[in-house]
């Protein structure tokens, strides 16, 4: 190998370490992937995230409160003069603007993912100033459609992805 | 070890860092540059592949105790959950299942290569002292870990292990209780497994380090049991003995890959995917094989506290090892009596191996008695007295030399 030291041409040499770095370096990613991808969700886990609830039982100004993917689901029937107040504030200055009606499908329903979109607490509903839900953590106020309207939230309330099956079941999910 | 290297620090930050924390100093003078004997053979590459062992069986034992629940209601169905539902972990499961074995397999190439070449002799005795206390961790670890799935074999290794104890006199029972944490292996035995079989590798961890510390001292030995007599005897560790050693780790690999992808539950009980039963015992109850010929031992013995004091024996004469054998000369290769002992040894203990797989009886029982006595023959009986009377074959005068006239003895 000597005659070739004090030239810069690659050597047999290079290629081989080369390739045998680059050998090693897919292995070692090959192993690495398995031990990584052991930390994200299992298909057990992905098979739980669709749920079916029966709203048949929810009178009127009342609300059921289920679990999906660990996180409670507020489901309410709202009464017509709680979606009239909802309508009513459609076009004030909210901190999140959204209107009432891109928030639920049917507006005698409303479905929202109850946590708060600032620490993740779980708001406690027909309370705070605006009677829809207040999170005692760190005090922020929703309105009857889910919005942030005072407090240190960010944003709305989330909506999750959901369908009526039938008048009676709501597909979350 | 003399080390005609020393490391210098080739600019301001190697030279800042070096007086404060001489990090690269230590790698560069115990990993990178340290003289190592030039004629080292690939027995002598065990020592980095059981160090990749460890830390393969740690990084993947580390991952299955995030999906493993330690309740004897949980136990069984979170092993079957990581199989079946966890992202690969049915792979991580038979990495570190197949990785106890393949540990095992390592070390017992390991020990006996450091029996023939004499690797315990003056001046290395403390490291085959830490080694052995490394094996006997290994196998107290291997032993709770086969606990943990909570099969049938799990149940009933720890129940018949455990009652071992309960052979000593008088503190025999209320000691089995205390280890059981109840009247038989329950929960409270499960989770105390559990938490040590958590711990006792980083304890074993430890240890590797002081045995590498050790080895440090003296350096390695070699195949013809001379000490290095200067910079002619030896090569840079990196990377003569780094590349030699990935080399034999990656065909160590092949083996491993092999039981992990082809034959996973090969060297396991199918009673295991059984659920413990505290209420029926399996027809046949057999330990993991590295551990049979120290069961064939204890069933060799019709009296039940001889057996388990025979068995522990059979480890603890190990540690003596360095001060039983008397022979001065450290190679097997220039013993000529000593190598038919040792061939016999090794056999002998094979068949140990095969006989603690099989029903006690008839001519297995006296086999087993057979191989026992030869077992502890070989360690108080040849070892002490061949060292005396052997006649040693004529000894190179130095590693170089040694290597040099096997050239020409093959020449000729």
């Amino acid at each position: 190998m000597s005659d070739t030291l004090d030239d810069d041409k690659p050597t047999r040499r290079d290629f081989l370490y080369i390739t045998t770095g680059a050998f090693g370096l897919v292995g070692a990613a090959s192993v690495a992937w398995p031990l990584i991808d052991q930390l994200n969700p299992d298909a057990s886990v992905k098979a739980v995230s669709t749920i079916e609830v029966d709203i048949s039982s929810i009178e009127p100004g009342s609300f059921l409160k289920v679990a999906w993917r660990g996180k409670p689901i507020y489901i309410r029937r709202r009464t017509n003069e709680e979606i009239a107040d909802a309508e009513k504030d459609d076009n004030l200055n909210l901190p999140d603007p959204q209107k009432d009606m891109d928030r639920v499908q049917k507006k005698e329903w409303l479905v929202v993912v109850g946590v708060c979109t600032h620490l993740g607490c779980i708001p406690i509903a027909n309370q705070g100033e605006y009677e829809g839900w207040f999170c005692p953590c760190h005090g922020s106020h929703y309105d009857i459609s889910g919005r942030i309207r005072k407090g240190p939230a960010p944003t709305n309330l989330e909506v999750p992805p959901y369908e009526f099956v039938s008048d009676s079941l709501i597909k979350i999910g | 070890m003399d080390t005609d290297y020393k490391y210098e620090p080739k600019n301001g930050l190697t030279r800042w860092l070096d007086s404060r924390l001489p990090l690269m100093r230590f790698t560069s003078e115990h990993v990178l540059q340290f003289p190592t004997p030039k004629n080292l053979n690939y027995f002598w590459t065990f020592g980095f592949i059981l160090t990749m062992c460890l830390v393969t069986q740690i990084i993947t034992g580390i991952i299955l105790a995030m999906h493993y629940a330690p309740s004897t209601l949980l136990a069984f169905d979170s092993v079957e959950h990581i199989m079946r539902n966890v992202n690969y972990g049915w792979l991580i499961r038979y990495i570190h299942s197949n990785g106890a074995s393949m540990f095992f397999l390592a070390v017992f190439i390991h020990m006996f290569r450091g029996l023939y070449y004499g690797s315990y002799k003056e001046p290395r005795e403390v490291i085959w002292i830490l080694g052995c206390i490394i094996y006997l961790l290994m196998i107290v670890t291997a032993f709770m870990g086969y606990v943990l799935p909570w099969g049938q074999m799990s149940f009933w290794g720890a129940t018949v292990i455990i009652n071992l104890v309960g052979t000593l006199p008088l503190i025999g029972e209320s000691l089995t209780q205390m280890l059981l944490g109840g009247f038989a292996v329950d929960n409270p035995t499960l989770n105390r497994f559990f938490s040590l079989h958590y711990l006792l590798p980083f304890i074993i961890f430890g240890v590797v380090l002081l045995h590498i510390w050790a080895l440090h001292v003296p350096g390695n030995n070699n195949p013809v049991g001379l000490s290095v007599q200067g910079k002619q005897d030896t090569v840079a560790f990196h990377p003569y003995y780094t590349v030699k050693d990935f080399f034999a780790y990656t065909v160590f690999l092949l083996l491993f890959c092999y039981f992990i992808f082809y034959n996973p539950n090969a060297l396991g009980h199918a009673d295991n995917y059984i659920e413990a039963d505290a209420m029926v015992t399996p027809a046949h109850i057999v330990p993991e094989w590295y551990l049979l010929p120290f069961y064939a031992i204890l069933r060799a013995v019709p009296d039940k506290l001889a057996g388990v004091l025979l068995m522990f024996g059979a480890i603890a004469v190990l540690f003596f090892l360095p001060w039983l054998d008397t022979a001065k000369v450290r190679s097997g290769r220039y013993r000529p009596v000593f190598r038919y002992f040792y061939v016999l040894f090794v056999i002998d203990c094979l068949i140990l191996g095969y006989l603690g797989a099989q029903v006690p009886e008839g001519i297995y029982l006296f086999l087993s008695r057979v191989t026992t006595i030869y077992y502890f023959a070989f360690f108080l009986l040849v070892l002490p007295i061949l060292g005396r009377i052997e006649k040693m074959k004529p000894m190179p005068i130095g590693i170089s030399n040694s290597e040099l006239s096997r050239d020409m003895v093959a020449a000729e």
